[in-house]
C-alpha cells in the first residue's frame, strides 16, 4: 500500500514552502500526469499570496526596490517566517528585522526603518477605536489648580512613535508625494508619531524630545515625568505646543487626575 | 433572518465609500471572516454601516476545517465575535485545510475523500455549529490532485457531512467546473449527483486557464477574471433545479470597479428572475 497513512495535511505541509522537498506520496491524477506539476498550483497560491499580502503592508518598500527584488526578499522571508495565524492584516511583524538581516537589501540601509514605519502604519489603521478628547478637557484640569505632576494623560490605542538613524519618514512621504527625494538627506535620523484620526491614519514628523514624550506618556507617567523626559533630549521642548498638536490629532482619549 | 434569493457582490474595501455613497441595488454583501478579525479602524467602521442597509454573508477562509489537527479555539473565538457583531445572515467556510503545524498557508488546501477524514470533517462542523450557535455551509473545493485513499466521490462526501452535522451547502459552481475538468469528470454527471437539497447560496467566480503535465487543460480558480460562460451555464441548470437561490460573484485578484462588479452580477439577476430567456439559452449553450 503506498496511500497515505498520516493524515493529508501533514504529507502535504512540508513541500508547500520548500522548494526543495519532494513530491509527497498518495498523491493522484486521472491522466496519470506528474502531480507535481498539479502540486505546483498549491506551491504558487501559498508563496504568491503571501508575498501579496507583504506587499499590500509594505508598499514603500516594494517601491523602492521594485517588484523583482520585493517578490524574492518576500519569498525569502515566508520561507523563513510564514504567518503563524489566519488574520493577514497581523502577518509581517517580523518583516522589518528581516530586512535589517537579508545581505542583499544592505545597499538600502534605510530600508529596514522604511518597513518599521510602515508596519506602524498598518497596525494604527486595524487598532482599536477609542473616542478622543478635545483640549479643554486640559484647561478644565489646569484650571482647576492641578499640578502637572498630578495629570496623567490616556493614548488613543493606535498612537505609536517611530525613531530611526535614517530619513525613513521624509522617504516614506516622499513616496506619498508629500516632499521631493532629491530634497532629502537620507542620513539625518527621523522621528515620528503614528496614529489613527478618525480614518485616516497620520504620520506626524517629530522631534526626538516630543517621542520621548509620548513614549514616557505611553508607560504611564504623568505630564510632569514626561516633561522630564522630553527636556532629556532638548532643554526648549515646547509642551504647550507639542500637547496642542496630540489634541487636535484625536491622540488623546482621557485625561485623569491621580 | 435568511439570505436573499438574489445576486450579491463580495465587499472590497475600495468599494466602501462608493457603496455607501451610490447604494447600489444588489441583494447582499459578501466578505471573508479574516479580513474583519481587527480591532477596530476603517474596516469596521465601512462594514458596520454597509451591514445596516444590506444582508451580509461572512464567508471563512481560514477555519481549517480539513485539518489534521483540532480546530483553533482562538480563531474559533474571533469567529463568533464576528458573528456575535454583525449578525449575518449566513455563515460559510470551505471543505478544506489551511493551516498546519502552527503554520497558516493561506490556500484552500486539498482533503481525502476517505472515512477518518469524514469523521473529522463532521466533528469540527459539529464543533462550529454548536460554538456558533447557527447552522453553516460548507462549499465544494477547487482541486487539482487527488489522493489514492480517497474512498468516495466529492458529493458522496459532501452528502454525508450534510446528513451526520445538519449543515448546509454552498454550491460554488465555478469550483465545480474547475473540479470536473481538472479531473475529466463529466460535470452533468457531477452536478446530477450533488445533493442539491442542502444548497443555501452558490457562488460563481472566473478561473484561470492552465494545463497539466500531460497537457491536458487544469483550471485554477483565481478569482481573478469575469465568470466564463461555461460557469454561467452551469449556474444556469442549477437555477433550473433548484429556483432562485442566493448567489455571489466573487471576485478577488484584479478587482474591476464597482458599477463593473455590479453589471456582471447583473447577469446572475437576468439568470434568477428568468427575466431573459434568451440569455439563459445563451449560458445554457456554454455547458453543452
Amino acid at each position: 500500500m503506498t496511500g497515505m497513512l498520516i493524515a493529508v495535511p501533514a504529507c502535504m505541509a512540508p513541500a508547500l514552502l520548500d522548494p526543495g522537498h519532494s513530491t509527497p506520496t498518495g498523491l493522484r491524477t486521472w491522466n496519470e500526469s506528474d502531480p507535481a506539476r498539479r502540486l505546483a498550483v498549491h506551491r504558487n497560491n501559498v508563496l504568491s499570496s503571501l508575498i501579496d499580502a507583504l506587499a499590500d503592508t509594505f508598499p514603500v518598500v516594494l517601491q523602492l526596490v521594485g517588484e523583482e527584488f520585493f517578490r524574492a526578499l518576500g519569498a525569502a522571508f515566508v520561507r523563513a517566517a510564514p504567518p503563524r495565524m489566519p488574520v493577514l492584516a497581523h502577518y509581517g511583524g517580523e518583516f522589518p528585522g528581516f530586512v535589517a538581516a537579508f545581505p542583499p537589501a544592505m545597499q538600502v540601509p534605510y530600508l529596514a526603518d522604511v518597513a518599521r514605519l510602515e508596519w506602524l502604519r498598518v497596525r494604527a489603521y486595524h487598532s482599536a477605536d477609542a473616542e478622543p478628547v478635545g483640549p479643554e478637557a486640559l484647561q478644565a484640569l489646569s484650571g482647576s489648580g492641578s499640578s502637572l505632576d498630578e495629570i496623567y494623560l490616556s493614548l488613543h490605542p493606535s498612537v505609536q512613535v517611530f525613531c530611526a538613524p535614517f530619513a525613513a519618514v521624509s522617504i516614506w512621504a516622499a513616496h506619498q508625494g508629500q516632499v521631493r527625494l532629491e530634497d532629502i538627506d537620507v542620513n539625518v535620523g527621523e522621528d515620528a508619531v503614528v496614529l489613527r484620526q478618525a480614518l485616516d491614519v497620520l504620520v506626524l514628523p517629530t522631534d526626538s524630545a516630543s517621542t520621548q514624550f509620548v513614549q514616557a506618556v505611553a508607560a504611564a507617567s504623568s505630564i510632569a515625568v514626561a516633561l522630564e523626559a522630553a527636556k532629556t533630549e532638548a532643554t526648549d521642548f515646547n509642551l504647550v505646543a507639542f500637547l496642542a498638536t496630540l489634541f487636535s490629532r484625536g491622540a488623546v482619549t482621557a485625561l485623569e487626575l491621580r | 433572518m435568511k439570505l436573499p434569493a438574489r445576486a450579491g457582490i463580495g465587499l472590497k474595501p475600495q468599494h466602501f465609500r462608493e457603496v455607501l455613497a451610490v447604494q447600489p441595488d444588489i441583494g447582499f454583501f459578501e466578505v471573508h471572516a479574516e479580513n474583519y478579525m481587527v480591532a477596530g479602524g476603517p474596516y469596521h467602521h465601512f462594514l458596520g454601516r454597509i451591514r445596516e442597509q444590506y444582508p451580509l454573508s461572512i464567508h471563512g477562509v481560514a477555519l481549517n476545517l480539513g485539518g489534521a489537527g483540532p480546530l483553533d479555539e482562538a480563531h474559533l473565538d474571533r469567529l463568533a465575535e464576528l458573528m456575535r457583531r454583525y449578525e449575518p445572515a449566513s455563515f460559510s467556510e470551505h471543505l478544506a485545510w489551511s493551516s498546519h503545524g502552527g503554520v497558516f498557508y493561506n490556500d484552500l488546501l486539498p482533503v481525502a475523500y476517505d472515512r477518518p477524514t469524514l469523521q473529522r470533517v463532521c466533528s469540527n462542523i459539529d464543533h462550529v455549529q454548536e460554538r456558533l450557535g447557527r447552522r453553516m455551509l460548507l462549499e465544494n473545493p477547487s482541486t487539482y490532485v487527488q489522493f489514492e485513499t480517497s474512498s468516495m466521490s466529492e458529493c458522496d462526501f459532501l452528502a454525508e457531512v450534510v446528513r451526520r452535522t445538519g449543515c448546509g451547502l454552498l454550491l460554488d459552481v465555478n469550483n465545480l467546473h474547475v473540479s470536473c475538468v481538472n479531473h475529466g469528470r463529466d460535470v452533468v454527471a457531477c452536478l446530477a449527483e450533488f445533493p442539491l437539497s442542502a444548497v443555501g447560496e452558490v457562488h460563481v467566480a472566473g478561473f484561470t486557464r492552465d494545463a497539466d503535465a500531460a497537457g491536458a487543460p487544469l483550471l485554477i480558480d483565481s478569482h481573478a477574471a469575469p465568470v466564463d460562460i461555461a460557469v454561467w451555464g452551469l449556474y444556469a441548470s442549477v437555477l433550473a433545479r433548484l429556483g432562485p437561490v442566493p448567489t455571489l460573484l466573487e471576485r478577488d485578484q484584479d478587482i474591476p470597479s464597482l458599477s463593473e462588479l455590479l453589471a456582471e452580477a447583473h447577469r446572475a439577476v437576468l439568470l434568477l428572475t428568468g427575466g431573459s430567456q434568451q440569455h439563459a439559452d445563451l449560458c445554457l449553450e456554454g455547458v453543452q
